[in-house]
């Protein structure tokens, strides 16, 4: 509860006395009455029926009881005044609309999921497993703490992106705890082709470590894969950030004293044999793991040497003769047991505790006030509708308790400070297009919150900044650019969740890709684009007309269309949700009903670094 | 006794003791034939002859058990009767000369000789036949001038109705609880008072007799294998709550040590009800509650034999345990059988997972590793699918011939919190359980609508986790590998090879730990199939080990005097041909 003046206490009883009648009136619900429909997710929502279906613009009709809930405080069964409202008129027509093509959307994502567990299909998992292997999720799980989480990253990297299927880019990787201690887990999915390194296979692998480098995480590489996939070796090999930026990380991460341990449980062929070469301790399986530069065909083709893959690189030969490992296992379930008894004399607990500048935790916090079931029928699948963010925010924050900065200034940038799963948060989300104001608001809160050490967690929901000729005279650009200054230095660990929109600008701003946000993830429903699809289209339909026109062509109504037509299909495939997490453009697609969870994941995963100091560039005034 | 006019056996109890005159009398007395030593009791030294020929090995195995255990060897001879019943009658006396009965108890459901189930009074007989049992028991404890209390034992044929008198305890025993019970009394006051001199509290018309009593003896033994004497650590000991019906005597706590030393009983189970019917009832209940694990013990016999028609019918006699060995024990592999015993194990199985998991995120809740509340709540976080746990079991199904069974659970965690179970692997039975953790061992957990009491204990021994569940009436003993072999070379690899080779066929082992009394064979000897090898004792008892075939005795290495433990090689037995 908060602490106030006596005075103001003092006034405040009296108000409250004097305002009692008028409050009983207030209090008195608005609904005539309410009714339990089915609705067509399956989830029973409570709707109430309004006299009106007007949906108040957020708190202001009910600032005045705010005010008296404060006095109210200590009579206790009265809410806190920071509670956000449920705003959502669930017998609208576009709410019950939104309703069914969430479920759609959502019955889609379950039917892509189905298919990347499965891994490479009936006839490999069951070649795998005649070899006394894990699938490489049984193999975290194995390594896991039971009854543990395991925040899974970028499930559906690779979907549909090569001609070959590639579930979860033939590599899982993901946080979660073994004996207490947080860790970054890469384990290669042999089962899918052969766990060989396609281009996105690296992409999702430097990823990871990149994470586990921000979050300070020990790594564990469970390794069982046949290197780099060769037909495409131009798109693995060569680059900066191709295969070999594995190996430079677990150096570089090493020299950091983050542990880098791994788990051979298969086989390591070429470039694969430094991934436990490289690593701190590792650990090797008899009989299914090996570990050499080059495997019995290409010794033989090179030296004319014939071998066997064991006498060449077996755990025997690694354990006992050349000591490339350090661990003899006898099976999987051995070496994995090796694996959580190497994390536990990590004994890194005692150096970081003191490091750790985020507190504040608390441990006994509310749940939401709302059902965040309804979070799969809030996600706005028109996104030219506009959502209110809080009905968001209602449902990932402790208690629905959310303090708002500058609530009435720049009101298309939601602000304030709240709590996820006990640990205090600060929250920016999208009310609308972006001006002037909103901008400066969003610089203003980013810095109070790189100043008192807090996570930032980023809604977006954006279209863009305001543009026209009043907006840039007011210097939009300037505003803008403070806001991507704020968000781009800040050192406090940032999240993004895509609800709707992630367009232009805005995506700068609210802490897109490119601005290194510790995690980011999209609701199935996003969409994200420089611009939209028919946006694009009429800039790019009035240039190729002009460049027509110069060159004396007739361009017919028809052929605009056509051309408009194309355009907006192909911005629409490429601003999909699935087309992005395929790439890696976030870190995983997510059902939003889990979002308060996963939010609650990374914060604390983010936590596990020590506090940075920000200090930002130059504030263009 | 027969000048009292209390009714005898036919017998030879003279002092002569030479064994020529003793197997004259036993001649004259003819066979059947009950060899029993005059002092002591509980059926120790007791030996049934069926024809002349086996007179005198049982005759002098007799007499050494006598000697060990009572510390004097005299020997008496009886006729046995084939269908007896045994009911026994609790009098008392005082120093002014009272004697009282306490009417009788039926204690004719043994097994080697010792009474396990008892009963006050006994069932089926009429009134008139009580009063002169009771009248008999009076005048014999007359004809010695008794104060104290004591026990009268009547052999009651049940083919002729005729009953005769066996022997007298002078003492308080073991089941008088069950008189105290349909009496109202308590029996060690009277003692108390007697020993003051002062007369007996209630005269004859005076003591009541009130309702049905039953007391259970509750032994770690081992049943399947005739009831062996078991040893073992009390690793979980939650005997029923006492009651006004019920009555819990023991002597132990949980983490005490059942050793050889010692009668290998736990506790006696007494129970009261208004007539038999309901006192059954009550014993049933109070068996299906009882809680031990760490041991075997007789509470699952029990509990078949008290759901057993003809007990229920009261057809009592002391041959009660043989006559329907087929029912109560599991005489034959069935295949049937097997898989109905099976359902109920998965089902048991599925509910100790369940009950895992839960007390797993109790505890979880409670102390996060590292702090980690956020990475420790339930159910368990995984994006876009469930967290999925699997459990290995080992249970042994007695009905089968390669008894090990193995039972794959797999328990994904719901949303709402609950558990989705699936047994086995391929297999497409499921359950849903709601489990709530009531603390310590108990749990709640609800399946199909239907909620029920669980209780779960677990131990460890030898890398074994063993987990007892008990639930309405069922109780089932699991195993779980913890921990693994890790064997890092080929020489440990051999080693362990060597030492878990199971036994070549032939291979005689301890059936329990024990002394060696007697050595009847030497290596090299020829033997006959179920000829007697050497001679044990354990838990004061004589066991004979008898050749288990036909053949030439080899690796004999154990000598009279030497201590032995349980599953010890003692010799093999080589099959000529495969000499």
């Amino acid at each position: 509860m908060h602490s106030r003046p006596a005075n103001q206490l003092t006034t405040t009883l009296a108000h409250y006395l004097f305002c009692h009648h008028l409050l009983l009136l207030l209090r008195t619900p608005p609904h005539t009455h309410t009714v339990k429909v089915k609705s067509m997710l399956g989830f029973l929502v409570r709707r109430s029926v309004r006299s009106t279906t007007i949906s108040p613009p957020h708190r202001s009709p009910s600032s005045i009881t705010a005010a008296l809930f404060i006095n109210r405080d200590f009579t206790s069964h009265s809410p806190p005044h920071n509670v956000l409202p449920d705003t959502i008129d669930r017998s609208s027509d576009s709410f019950v609309e939104n309703c069914r093509k969430m479920e759609e959307i959502m019955a889609q994502l379950h039917s892509h999921i189905r298919q990347v567990t499965e891994g490479g299909g009936e006839e490999a998992v069951k070649r795998h497993k005649s070899r006394n292997k894990l699938l490489p999720r049984e193999r975290i799980d194995c390594l896991l703490d039971s009854s543990s989480s395991f925040l899974e990253l970028s499930q559906l990297a690779g979907h549909e992106l090569y001609e070959d299927n590639l579930p979860s880019g033939g590599i899982i990787t993901g946080i979660g705890p073994v004996h207490g201690k947080l860790c970054m887990f890469m384990a290669n999915d042999a089962t899918v082709k052969g766990g060989t390194y396609y281009p996105i296979t690296v992409k999702k692998h430097i990823r990871a470590q990149e994470i586990a480098a921000k979050c300070r995480l020990p790594c564990l590489y469970l390794v069982d894969s046949g290197g780099a996939f060769l037909p495409k070796q131009a798109d693995v090999f060569p680059d900066k950030e191709n295969f070999g930026r594995i190996f430079y990380n677990e150096a570089l991460m090493s020299s950091e004293g983050i542990p880098q341990i791994a788990l051979v449980l298969g086989s390591c062929t070429a470039g694969g044999a430094y991934i436990p070469a490289m690593a701190d301790e590792s650990v090797m399986v008899k009989g299914n793991g090996t570990i050499f530069l080059a495997g019995p065909p290409l010794v033989k083709a090179a030296t004319g040497e014939e071998v066997s893959s064991e006498d060449l690189g077996g755990a025997d030969l690694h354990c006992k003769v050349s000591g490339v490992s350090d661990y003899l296992a006898q099976d999987e379930l051995h070496a994995l047991s090796i694996g959580r008894d190497i994390v536990k004399n990590l004994h890194t607990a005692g150096n970081e505790g003191t490091r750790n500048g985020f507190q504040g935790v608390i441990s006994n916090y509310k749940e939401p006030l709302y059902d965040v079931n309804e979070l799969r029928l809030i996600a706005p699948t028109d996104l030219k509708q506009s959502f209110d963010i809080r009905s968001v925010i209602a449902r990932i924050v402790d208690g629905s308790e959310f303090d708002e900065f500058k609530q009435l200034y720049g009101t298309t940038l939601v602000t304030g400070f709240a709590r996820i799963l006990g640990q205090p948060v600060g929250i920016i989300g999208n009310n609308g297009v972006l001006f002037n104001e909103s901008a400066l608001k969003g610089a203003h809160f980013i810095e109070l919150c790189s100043q008192r050490n807090i996570p930032l967690v980023f809604l977006q929901n954006i279209t863009g900044f305001m543009v026209g000729s009043k907006s840039e005279a007011n210097g939009i650009a300037k505003s803008g650019a403070k806001m991507v200054m704020a968000v781009s230095c800040a050192k406090v660990p940032k999240i993004t969740i895509v609800v709707g929109g992630s367009f232009g600008a805005g995506n700068y701003a609210m802490c897109g890709r490119a601005y290194s946000p510790d995690f980011m993830f999209f609701w199935p429903n996003a969409k994200i684009g420089v611009m939209g699809g028919p946006q694009a289209a009429g800039v790019m339909s009035q240039i190729e007309k002009s460049k027509v026109k110069k060159e004396g062509i007739k361009w017919s109504k028809e052929d605009e269309e056509n051309y408009k037509r194309k355009f907006v299909e192909a911005y629409d495939r490429e601003s999909n949700a699935y087309y992005s997490t395929a790439r890696l453009w976030d870190d995983g697609i997510i059902d939003p009903a889990d979002t308060r969870k996963i939010l609650g994941l990374c914060i604390s995963a983010s936590r596990n670094r020590p506090t940075q100091t920000t200090k930002f560039g130059v504030f263009r005034m | 006794m027969g000048a009292a006019g209390v009714p005898l056996v036919p017998g030879y109890h003279g002092h002569e003791q030479d064994i020529d005159i003793m197997k004259s009398e036993a001649d004259k007395i003819g066979y059947p034939i009950l060899i029993k030593p005059t002092h002591g009791g509980g059926g120790k030294g007791m030996r049934i002859v069926e024809s002349p020929k086996e007179f005198v090995d049982s005759f002098l195995g007799a007499q050494r058990e006598a000697a060990a255990s009572f510390g004097v060897n005299t020997i008496l001879l009886e006729k046995y009767i084939t269908r007896p019943r045994h009911i026994e009658v609790q009098v008392f006396g005082d120093k002014q000369g009272n004697v009282v009965y306490l009417y009788e108890r039926d204690c004719s459901v043994q097994r080697r000789h010792q009474k396990i189930i008892e009963e006050a009074p006994a069932p089926d007989i009429l009134n008139d036949f009580r009063r002169r049992l009771g009248q008999a028991a009076v005048s014999a404890a007359q004809a010695v001038g008794y104060h104290n209390a004591g026990t009268v034992e009547f052999i009651v044929d049940t083919l002729s109705g005729e009953f005769y008198f066996m022997e007298m305890n002078t003492r308080l025993q073991v089941e008088h609880p069950v008189t105290e019970m349909i009496v109202g009394q308590d029996l060690v006051e009277w003692q108390i008072r007697v020993a003051n001199g002062e007369t007996l509290p209630l005269e004859q018309a005076q003591i009541p007799l009130s309702g049905h009593a039953f007391e259970a003896r509750i032994y770690a033994e081992n049943v399947p294998k005739g009831f062996l004497p078991a040893t073992g650590v009390l690793q979980y000991y939650h005997p029923i709550p006492a009651s006004a019906s019920v009555r819990v005597e023991t002597g132990v706590e949980e983490g005490d040590t059942v050793s050889m030393h010692y009668d290998p009983m736990i506790a006696k189970l007494v129970v009261w009800g208004e007539n038999r019917a309901a006192a059954l009832v009550k014993l049933k209940d109070s068996l299906s509650k009882f809680q031990v694990a760490g041991l075997p013990t007789n509470i699952e016999f029990l509990y078949k034999l008290a759901n057993h028609r003809a007990f229920a019918n009261g057809e009592l006699e002391t041959h009660f345990i043989d006559q329907f060995k087929d029912d109560l024990f599991v005489t034959q592999k069935d295949s049937a059988l097997a898989e109905v015993a099976y359902d109920a194990a998965k089902q048991s199985a599925a509910l100790v997972a369940a009950c895992i998991c839960e007390k797993e995120r109790t505890l979880l809740k409670k102390s996060p590793p590292g702090g980690l509340s956020v990475w420790y709540t339930h159910p368990p976080f995984r994006l876009n699918h469930h967290a999925t746990c699997k459990i290995e079991l080992e249970w042994e199904n007695e009905y089968r011939d390669n008894n090990s069974e193995h039972l794959t659970l797999s328990i994904s965690h719901l949303p709402n919190g609950n558990y989705l179970i699936k047994i086995g692997e391929n297999s497409s039975s499921y359950l849903e359980a709601t489990v709530t953790h009531l603390g310590d061992h108990d749990f709640r957990v609800e399946v199909d609508g239907l909620s029920k009491n669980v209780n779960l204990a677990s131990y460890l021994t030898d890398k074994t986790e063993h987990i007892h569940i008990w639930h309405g009436s069922n109780h089932h003993h699991f195993k779980q590998k913890v921990g693994l072999d890790l064997l890092d070379n080929l020489e440990t690899h051999q080693h362990r090879n060597h030492e878990s080779a199971s036994h070549p066929p032939g291979t005689v082992v301890a059936p329990m730990a024990g002394l060696v009394v007697k050595v009847l064979v030497k290596n090299g000897m020829e033997v006959e199939e179920g000829q007697p090898m050497l001679v044990m004792e354990a838990m004061k008892m004589e066991h004979v080990i008898k050749a288990p075939t036909s053949g030439v005795v080899s690796g004999l290495q154990v000598a009279p005097g030497q201590q032995i433990s349980d599953n010890s090689v003692l010799f093999n037995v080589m099959v000529r041909q495969l000499l």
